[in-house]
Order: C-alpha cells, then structure tokens, then sequence
C-alpha cells in the first residue's frame, strides 16, 4: 500500500471539542491544520456527555478559563453556524441541608470578583422560583447565565465548522505512532497515513496517556463513566440546570420536553465503550423522584455513558509539554470539559501561534504530574 | 431456580418448548415473560374472562397453539414462571427485570432468549393518523381483545401475515376494503419451487387468498398506499395500483412488511451480529443449535432472525438440547439431529417467502420529504435527507445523534428500519453499509417508580 504524506503547520490528535475547536481557530489565524480522530469527530465524550454549560462550581483556578468560554458560548453561532440547542437558562445548585447553603454561600464569597453573578435562594422565595422541586431541596445557588446545550450536535459541528475553513479532518483514522525526529513531529496514523508538522495538539481525552507517554511524560489519567438517562417528552418544568451540591443527580429538560437526568458511574465495556449499568439508571430514578416529584410518574426511555479522562486532583492537563518543545495537551477535563471545549481550542491556537495566553493555565501544567526529564535529541 | 440455573426469556412457541426440553432433563428454569399469559405473539391468549373459542381466536393453526399452550400448562408447576415481567436491561450473569413498577435483578448461567418479532414498519403519508395500525397490532386486537381496528379495512404491505389477517378480519365480520400488496404476482411464481418445501404452509397460505377473493375481497398486487385520508381519522385511501392511483373509503388500516427481530437483549449482552441479506436485517448470529457467540447464551425463535411459528418451536428445544449439552447433560442426538434437518428445511422456504414477497426496495427513493418516518421524536425523511447531506453522515447511531431519529419511545424499535432505508438510500452506500443502532437499556421505557427504595 502506498503511503499518504502531509505536511502541516499543526497536527491535531482528537476530535471532541477540544481538538475540532483549536483546528477552527488555528484556520481562523490561517495555519495549515491536519486532525486525526480514531472514530468520529465528537462521538465520543465531546458528544455524549450531560450538556451542562455552567461555570458555577467550578475550581477558583478554572474560572478565568471558563469565563473565556462563556464568552465564546454566546457567539456559538458565528462559531459553528448553527444554535446547538444552546440556552443561558441559568444554572442552579441545590442545597439539601443548611451546611449545603453554607457551603454555597461560601463558594459565592469566594467568586464574589470573578463575574458569575451568582444568586442565593432560600426559603419562600426559592419556593416560589421552583415550585416544581421536592422538599428535599431547602434552597440554592443560582449562576444566571449558565445553561445547557446538545453536545450531540455542538461537538461534531465545531469539527465541521473548522472543515469548512480548510482544516483537513481526517476520521476513522487512529495515531498508531507519534515521535519527533529532531525537526518535525512524525505520526504514522490510520491504514497508510504520515503526516509531519511543526507543532502537535494532543487533545485525545481519556485516550491522552499513551501520546503523553510517547513523549517521555506519563500522566496517572484514568478513565471514568458518567451515568445518563432520558425521560418520554415531558410538559416543561425545569427551566434551570440542575445540580446537587454535594454531588447526587443533574438535570436539565431539552426544548422537547425530555428531561436529561445523569448521576453516579457506569462501566466500561472496552476500552472505548461504556454503559450506565443498572445500579446506577436506579439510583438516578430515586435520587431524580424524590428532587423532581412530577417524574414520579413519567418514563426512562434510554440510558447511556462515555468514557471521559481524569486527573487525581480533578484538574485538566493544558499546556505545553514538559520534554517537548511544540508540543502541546489539551486533556482530562474530568467529566467538566464540554463548556470549556471552545476555550480550551482557543487558548491552544493562542500557545500555537503566539508561544503564550492570556489566560492563566499554570495550574493544568502537565509538569504537576510527571517528574519528567527531557529526551536527549 | 435449580441445576444449571438457566432463564429463557419469552413464552412463545420458542421460549415454551425450550422449558419443556429442559423440565424434561430434570432442570427448574426461570421463564420470565412480558405478557401476562403464555403463548407469545402468534398463539397470544386472551384474557381469561373471554370465551371466544380457540378454533375463532387461531383459525387453522388451532393444534398448533393448543399444543403449545399445552405444553406450558403441563410444566407450569415445574418452572419458576414469571408472567407479566420485562427484561429491561441484561449483562452477563443477571437480568435486570421490571415487575408491577417494580425493579429486581434475576441471575442466570445460562440464558435462552427468545424475544420474538415486531412488525416490520415502512410508513407512508398520513401512518400517524387514528385509525392507522400495524398488521401485527391489528391480529393482536383481534386475538387479545376480541375487537376489530375498524369495520371497514384496508390490509396494505407484503408478507404472508397480509393475507393471514385480512383472513381473520373477513372471517370475524369486519368488511375487509381491499388488500394491497406490494409484491406482485411474478414474485410469487419464481418463488414457487422454494415454497414447495413447506408445502402445507404453502396451501394455507393459498387458501387465505382464494377464500378472500372466493368472498368478494378485492386483492391487488403490485399495489402500494400512497395516503392515508381523513383529518381526525381514517376515512380512505389512496393507494397505487401499478401506474395507476386509486382511491377509496375505508375507517382503518393495517399495514406491515413482516417482521424484525428483538434483537436487543442479545446486542446488550454482546452476542455478535451479522448482516442477512435474506432478512434485510443485522441479526445476532447463532449456529445450527442455536448457540450465539457468547457462552453460556442461546438464541431461539424470530428474535434471532425471522423463521415462523412452527421454526420456532423446534429452535426453542433445539437451543435447550444444546444448552444441556453443552453443560455435559446426556441428550437424544437423534431428536437433536431432527430438529436440526427441519430447521434447515424451513431455511429453504423462507428464502422463497422473501422472493415472493420482497422488500421494497424502491421504497426509500420515493417517499416524500414531508413523511414522518421517526414518530416519537417527530423526523421527518427530509430531515435525515437534509442531515445526511450537511453532514456527510454515513453511519445508523451519527444520524441518530444528529437528527435524534430512533431516541424516543420506541428507541428505534420501530422508526429503526425505515430509518436505515433512508440514510442508505440518501448516501448510496449499500443497506448492510450504514449499521444497526446499538441497543441501550431499558430495552422499553420504565417507570420512576422502578428506582423506588
């Protein structure tokens, strides 16, 4: 078989929204992009994950990073051409007891500069907002411009928004080999593909560690299973992203009226699949009646997981590499990468193009994990 | 449960004669099924309060279905039997089951599934409306209920169920419009010679047809509904008779193209599956035996891969005989032999029931832009048109997470066919090349209250 050779500015590994979204805003500065992804471009995590766009309860560390992105959520149509289904409903976290509250209380203190606009709700006037919650919940904390979108169709469109600028988007094409020879970064990558380029973008979520360690930087990256389920379509009544301080369910209703209810973890059938398994679908049908008593009489119609990457410290890894100069990750955003997708491809064109970002990323340094020591050239 | 701990899922004829074979080798299987009595869809009894005698409700497969529920009804004190119980979800060694709202998990080490089929759907405009009915669900309101769709029907689709139950329909009083069918009478005749293999089942089917026309229904071939008519309700249709369009007044229609097998506890549990041709459908693939490619799994019946009635009784013991054979139980090779050579024999005859009623294939090409194709979700064939051409999806799960076709209610169960028709059609990738949707539990939909403490 012969062998396809390109050439290339930047070598993108993965298509989630990490990936498809640094080729569109490497296109967007005019380099010259190659992206390989084993499946298809956001089938993955990018895609079957819970849909939350909320900055609320995130890591101090993650909001300046997170804030870019709802920057770019709110032009998501420029970005991608179409609405993703994306709404700023408002995103609001529940307090089951008055430590919960206190604990809500204190993250708003905490964030008081950081422009989350975060609201606290308690007693008749939180009744009087959600009337359709349980007595379970007492009160909560509500990040106005937070929301939801389907990542079943944002995820692939960002791949094929940067398609349309000119990045070449390779799928069903799996990086067999990725090394550098002194000059260029080499990937031997599907049947019969090589491609070489100046730079090297491993955005391969859960699927990273290995790319990581080809380049002499092994990271402790373990995958994970989020358990979803769907209801019937429903008459709509959370006009909210829901999430549980303390952790337990989310959820959100769709325009259709089905209701998105995730909670817990499946597992892994293989290496690249996974199922919600029945322990956790159950668990999500109590925890979501008693927090949601209109469910009580509607239907789970599908349930469904995805195989996203973690960090021990629950952190991303964002950055250039540690033993590689040009290359740079964009991985284990811990089942939060989704509303941060666009910023992280932003930040990574940034690294790209201009050897820096303006927005702080020290923390996901890939350098807390690896005591790494260079490769000798 | 005792011995082998074996569950069959299912009491049709596959599921009832596989417990038979097994009660007879000293096993206590857990019979799980989700219809309240035994005797599947085919041999479905009504409730017990109605009389309506077996020889009304089954016709000439009378000795069929009073053998079959016979022989329930004489191991029923010997099983651990499980009436009006879904297996929502499975895994290797347990059933998740749902019983009155209620969610327990059953384990197994060895598992027969025989799942049986639903009917094959191929919409046409106006499917949706009231008074619009599966052939499948018209025989089961006939059966089950003692009721008729309508008094005036129109039978439209192909498949030898077309003419079993515009039969039924004449015979219980209701007016039956006309029948359509889509094959034509060429079909028929070439496929003669396979048809001859099975030649009783081959006379009664003739016998339908003759006694509809002997009786005044009109029956056409080469025919096809265009239209289903009426805003409320039913109230005609228009249809196609060759080139040519007709139409006419009718308050109900039954529509199929045969069957598709439930295939989804076999997929959940990772039995392998390959495309049919035959069946124009991918189906966990079993050996002769009935063996799929797990361990421990055995396949029986139309969930498998559409055989019939009568298949699916002597695949029910022959999955059981290989069952307890491979376990290193002692059984009649002999009797195993046997049932082997009549499958193989009924293999022959279904080749020649699809070449004389076979799929239509043109079907997908001419189906309007505005024909909902996904009801629970509401996708219309445009929409998946339109997708597959935005977005170059070439695959049966893209297109679902792109337009949500096959992700409400039915998860596919019905949409899934035409849907695939569709997407091959609009990509001119060949119907084998664009997939089969994964399955995911709950296999149907199940109540909150499942997750209750």
């Amino acid at each position: 078989m012969s062998i396809e050779r390109i050439s290339t500015d930047v070598a993108i590994i993965g298509g989630g929204i990490a990936g498809a979204s640094a080729a569109l805003f490497l296109r967007r500065r005019g380099l010259g992009v190659v992206l390989l992804e084993r499946d298809l471009c956001g089938s993955r995590s990018s895609g079957v994950n819970y849909g939350g766009v909320r900055r609320q309860a995130r890591p101090l560390n993650q909001l300046p990073l997170s804030q870019r992105a709802h920057g770019l959520w709110g032009r998501l149509r420029e970005l991608i051409g179409i609405d993703g289904e994306y709404v700023r409903s408002g995103h609001l976290k529940l307090a089951r007891s008055e430590a919960d509250l206190a604990a809500l209380e204190a993250y708003r203190e905490l964030t008081r500069d950081s422009g989350l606009g975060l609201q606290m709700l308690s007693g008749a006037a939180f009744r009087t907002r959600c009337p359709w919650l349980g007595e379970r919940a007492i009160g909560g904390s509500l990040c106005p411009d937070d929301g939801h979108a389907n990542p079943r169709l944002v995820s692939p469109a960002f791949a094929r928004s940067a398609q349309r600028l000119g990045a070449d988007i390779r799928e069903q094409t799996p990086v067999l080999e990725a090394g550098h020879d002194g000059q260029r970064f080499v990937l031997r990558a599907g049947g019969s593909l090589e491609v070489r380029s100046e730079f090297l973008l491993n955005c391969a979520g859960a699927w990273a560690g290995p790319i990581a360690a080809m380049f002499g930087e092994p990271v402790p990256l373990t995958a994970g299973h989020p358990a979803m389920t769907v209801t019937e379509p429903l008459p709509m009544f959370i006009d909210l992203n829901l999430g549980v301080e303390g952790g337990g369910i989310y959820a959100r209703q769709v325009a259709r009226g089905n209701c998105v209810i995730g909670g817990g973890d499946g597992y892994a059938l293989d290496v690249s699949r996974a199922r919600a398994g029945s322990g956790a679908i159950l668990a999500i049908l109590q925890q979501a009646g008693e927090l949601l008593p209109a469910l009580r009489h509607a239907h789970v119609i599908r349930s469904w997981s995805g195989t996203e990457g973690y960090l021990p410290d629950r952190q991303p890894v964002l950055g250039p590499s540690a033993t590689t100069p040009g290359l740079i990750h964009g991985f284990g955003f811990c089942g939060a990468g989704f509303q941060l997708g666009p910023a992280v491809g932003e930040v990574l064109a940034e690294l790209v193009c201009d050897g820096r970002t303006s927005t702080p990323i020290a923390a996901f340094s890939i350098a807390r994990h690896t005591s790494a020591v260079p490769i000798p050239a | 449960m005792s011995g082998l701990q074996v569950v069959v899922i299912g009491a049709g004829p596959a599921g009832v004669r596989a417990a038979e074979a097994l009660v007879a080798h000293g096993q206590r299987p857990v019979v799980v099924d989700e219809a309240p009595r035994w005797g599947g869809q085919i041999y479905r009894q009504p409730p017990p309060n109605f009389k309506r005698a077996k020889r009304l409700l089954y016709g000439f497969e009378t000795g069929r279905a009073e053998g079959v529920h016979g022989a329930m009804a004489g191991i029923v004190e010997r099983i651990d039997y499980r009436p009006d119980t879904l297996v929502w979800n499975a895994r290797e060694g347990e059933l998740d089951l749902l019983h009155r709202g209620r969610s327990t998990t059953l384990p197994y080490r060895r598992l027969i599934i025989a799942s049986g089929a639903t009917d094959r759907v191929l919409p046409f405009p106006g499917w949706t409306l009231p008074g619009v009915y599966s052939l499948g669900a018209a025989q089961v309101a006939l059966k089950a209920q003692g009721c008729a769709i309508g008094s005036r029907v129109v039978f439209a689709g192909t498949g030898p169920l077309l003419y079993l139950v515009a039969y039924q329909y004449a015979k219980a009083g209701a007016t039956v419009a006309a029948v359509l069918d889509s094959a034509r009478l060429g079909d028929k005749l070439a496929a003669l010679p396979a048809l001859l293999r099975q030649p009783a089942v081959l006379a009664k089917g003739l016998y339908y047809r003759a006694w509809l026309q002997a009786h005044g229904v009109a029956v056409h071939e080469g025919a096809a509904p265009l239209q289903a008519l009426g805003s409320q309700r039913v109230e005609g249709l228009r249809w196609r008779d060759g080139p040519r369009e007709q139409q006419l007044a009718c308050d109900a229609i039954g529509f199929g193209h045969a069957l598709r097998s439930e295939t989804q506890l076999a997929d959940l549990l990772g039995c392998s599956h390959a495309f049919e041709p035959l069946q124009r459908a991918h189906l966990p693939q079993r050996d002769a035996a009935g063996r799929s490619s797990v361990a421990s799994v055995y396949l029986a019946g139309d969930g498998a891969g559409i055989m019939g009635a009568d298949a699916a009784e002597w695949a029910g013991e022959r999955a059981a005989l290989a069952l307890l054979e491979d376990a290193g139980v002692t059984v009649d090779g002999t009797r195993a032999h046997v049932l082997e050579q009549r499958l193989a024999r009924v293999a022959t005859f279904r080749r020649g029931l699809e070449r004389a009623f076979p799929f239509p294939v043109d079907w997908a090409a001419n189906v309007p832009d505005d024909l909902l194709i996904c009801r629970c979700e509401e996708i219309s064939a445009g929409e998946l048109r339109a997708a597959v051409r935005d977005t170059g999806a070439t695959e049966l799960n893209r297109l679902k997470a792109l337009t949500r076709v096959g992700m409400g209610r039915c998860q596919g169960r019905t949409c899934g066919v035409a849907a695939a028709e569709i997407l091959a059609h609009a990509s001119g990738l060949p119907i084998d090349a664009v997939g089969r949707l994964r399955g995911q539990a709950p296999v149907k939909p199940i109540p909150f209250s499942a997750g209750a403490a």
